[in-house]
């Protein structure tokens, strides 16, 4: 199966049909504009029904039916709200950091395979694109933190940083066992090397231990209690975006939900097979009715169910103090890691797994 | 601001005055008076080293209604309502102490069923006031869910309030020489169906947030009150029966019916934010069970033994009543002149002393452990400013 991506696109069409390029480029701006704009838009109305739900209320139930038109009237009355920027601010940080912010998210987002033909670009280090292109996000914040001038902000920044930070470690030695088994660092490679088995449960353990540790590290990557500390209702009022109102908020609120799909897409990508629809070894049934349903349903759906999972820890967890976090993650999430991408990189060279190549 | 941490200029500048390229300096920071996690106006001037608390300093003063000023004015039986707006989640047992006192003063002597209905109502209320702490306790720790779970619960014991002293929040139910209403024909059969309804509730509650590991890292040897400390700052009720000393007033200096029942009083070992946080939910369960004790036993008999419009006066002299409310000791003092008005009255309320171990516990800890400090404090800021 060929995977043709909309870069690959665009480049074979330059030299020949320069038009036809800058449509495809375009046509990609927009639309990953737009499906962004329209999953935000999801996402909080997702978020906003399982939490009523989750707490025996009904959520929005006026605008629209059950409530659906509701995110766009509140979006619209953000972007209608006056953009405050404080007087004592560092006015021109304050207003990039939602941007950077989303920057980050958004750049993430374009190597993210959805199904065979559908991806935007496909890089060979496409792994370490998304590690180092997520590092992006934690910059917003603390610039937007930092520039605020509020102190209760720049705590929220500084705990921001230091979070984000860390678990970025641990969430890469998760990726790297998954890179290990499959042998590549390219995303689309990564699915098709899921293609007799899904690496969660193909690995003895391995694999299920990598995925628990992302789905830790990548919760506490994205700001989602119980690690929400940089924004701390209860501690810090807001955080890092006390100080923003309007659409600057608007984005900082995005961001995090757009982050908060492209962790799912990535843990759905590197454990559940990305697109690749669920097979059962020899059930030849079984396994060419699950190829009818097309892969984009597959990714989506995979992904869905671990954004349900990780808003679920939301509306159940309390928050962690700030040294408890850091206790997780540098005593306990980081050595298991570690030993743990040991243990895979032995499996490997023993061939101990599933479906060997 | 002005502390220099905005621009780097400044910074630079400070670093260079102080001679250390990576000096640090300690800051000032406002928590409230507007905060979500100080429940009302209440001010907390923090002295901040990063993110550990060095010392805390209240600031009151920000919901000051002079309640002990305007009582001066007002006759007795205006008076009773002025208590619930001290402690509005305690509104039957401010409207009882202040009864209280006007009746040993006066000399009122009360049947069985009005004792018997104060009783139900004020622990009623314990239930009431502490499942409204259980839920904003689990918001100041970042848990939204457990809000509204015991908002949910608390509404059913809010309903039947209402049926019966027909307001929700501030009663101003029990007055001297009696009770405003008599029972509402369903009180017995709704407080039943609660007790039927709220048992199993309770093992939930211990499901969604008492067995949670991070609830129980986040309040374990936080905020330690050793009861020494405790005793010398005052401090009452739940705050000081989780450092370790049995004192309610329920059991030392029995009031309403409680000689006549059976019930424990829950103590703590450590002082820590946990036990004051296990103590109340044992506090729910005991309530319970006085509750269940009562409700088949309410005598009749005669619901208020005052004609409505006598005014009362209350011979020359000073007066203290005190009785336990949910938070801890209430007292009522009250001078008499002999006339219709009261000289001066004064009201020993539990928060404002409470408040003040929070001066003790937080410095050391995190800004996290002040919020779980402050929440399992259970303040209500209206009581501290009176």
């Amino acid at each position: 199966m060929k995977v043709e991506t909309i870069a690959e696109r665009v480049s074979e069409a330059w030299p020949h049909h320069p038009l036809i390029a800058l449509g495809y480029l375009l046509g990609c701006l927009a639309g990953s504009a737009l499906f962004l704009s329209v999953l935000g838009l999801v996402l909080i109305y997702a978020e906003r029904k399982i939490a009523a739900h989750f707490q025996c209320r009904l959520g929005p139930m006026r605008v629209g039916w059950h409530g659906t038109l509701q995110t766009i009237a509140d979006t619209l009355k953000l972007v209608l709200k006056e953009d405050i920027v404080p007087s004592q601010t560092d006015r021109f940080l304050h207003l990039i950091a939602p941007f950077l912010c989303l920057l980050g998210t958004v750049l993430a987002f374009m190597v993210l395979p959805m199904a065979p033909w559908l991806q935007i670009s496909d890089l060979n280090i496409g792994v370490l694109y998304i590690t180092a292109i997520s590092g992006l996000g934690v910059l917003g914040i603390l610039l937007g933190g930092w520039s605020s001038n509020n102190k209760w902000s720049l705590l929220g920044a500084m705990r921001a940083g230091a979070q984000i930070i860390s678990y970025e470690i641990s969430a890469t030695l998760a990726l790297l066992v998954v890179v290990l088994f499959s042998g590549s660092l390219q995303l689309s490679e990564i699915v098709q090397s899921q293609a007799s088995g899904w690496w969660i449960w193909r690995a003895h353990g391995v694999g299920l231990v990598a995925f628990v540790i992302f789905l830790i590290a990548s919760t506490a990557e994205i700001n989602r209690t119980p690690f929400d500390i940089p924004e701390g209702e209860s501690e810090l009022t807001a955080g890092f975006h006390t100080e923003y109102s309007g659409i600057r908020f608007a984005f900082f609120f995005l961001s995090e939900f757009i982050s908060l799909f492209v962790v799912a897409g990535l843990t759905a990508t590197l454990f559940f097979g990305g697109w690749m629809p669920f097979h059962i070894g020899a059930w030849a049934t079984f396994n060419q009715i699950m190829d009818f349903i097309p892969p984009l349903f597959w990714f989506f759906s995979k992904t869905a169910l671990i954004v349900f999972v990780i808003m679920w820890f939301r509306w159940t967890f309390p928050r962690l103090r700030v040294d408890q976090l850091m206790k997780l993650e540098w005593k306990f999430l980081l050595p298991l890691g570690f030993a743990n991408l040991f243990v895979a990189s032995v499996v490997i060279l023993e061939n101990w797994y599933f479906f060997p190549k | 601001m002005g502390l220099g941490i905005s621009t780097l200029e400044k910074r630079i500048h400070l670093s260079k005055e102080t001679g250390s390229p990576l000096s640090t300096q300690e800051y000032f920071v406002n928590m409230g008076p507007q905060h979500p996690s100080t429940h009302g106006v209440l001010r907390l001037v923090l002295k901040l080293d990063g993110e550990t608390v060095k010392e805390v300093i209240p600031v009151l003063g920000y919901i000051h209604r002079g309640i002990e000023k305007i009582a001066e004015h007002q006759t007795y039986r205006q008076s009773v309502h002025l208590g619930d707006r001290l402690d509005y989640l305690s509104a039957f047992t401010y409207n009882w102490a202040f009864s209280m006192a006007v009746e040993k003063a006066a000399g009122i002597e009360l049947n069985d069923r009005i004792q018997t209905i104060r009783t139900l109502f004020a622990e009623l209320q314990r239930i009431q006031s502490h499942l409204l702490w259980w839920g904003v306790f689990g918001m100041d720790l970042g848990a939204f869910t457990p809000f509204l779970y015991g908002f949910r619960d608390r509404e059913m014991l809010t309903d039947i309030f209402e049926e019966t002293a027909g307001a929700r929040l501030t009663m101003n139910y029990i007055q001297p020489g009696g009770l405003m209403y008599d029972l509402h024909p369903n009180f017995v059969k709704k407080v039943k169906n609660f007790l039927k309804y709220f048992k199993p509730k309770l093992k939930e509650y211990d499901a969604l947030l008492s067995g949670n590991i991070i609830l129980q890292q986040r309040l374990r040897k936080v905020g330690i009150l050793p009861a020494e400390q405790a005793l010398s700052l005052g401090a009452t009720g739940p705050v000081l029966r989780a450092s370790g000393v049995s004192y309610d007033l329920r059991k030392q200096e029995p009031y309403g019916v409680y000689p006549q029942l059976k019930f424990e009083v829950p103590i703590g070992k450590t002082g820590d934010c946990w036990d004051r946080y296990w103590i109340r939910l044992e506090e729910i369960r005991e309530s319970l069970h006085l509750v269940e004790q009562l409700i088949d036993h309410i005598p009749e008999g005669k619901f208020m033994l005052m004609k409505p419009a006598v005014k009362i006066k209350i011979p020359e002299g000073s007066y203290y009543t005190r009785l336990e409310t949910a938070r801890g000791v209430l007292g009522v003092f009250i001078v008499s002149d002999g006339k219709e008005v009261p000289y001066r009255m004064h009201f020993r309320t539990p928060n404002f002393n409470n408040l003040w171990s929070v001066t003790a516990m937080a410095p050391g800890g995190r800004l996290a452990d002040l919020v779980a400090i402050l929440s399992s404090l259970d303040i209500v800021v209206p009581d501290i400013d009176r």
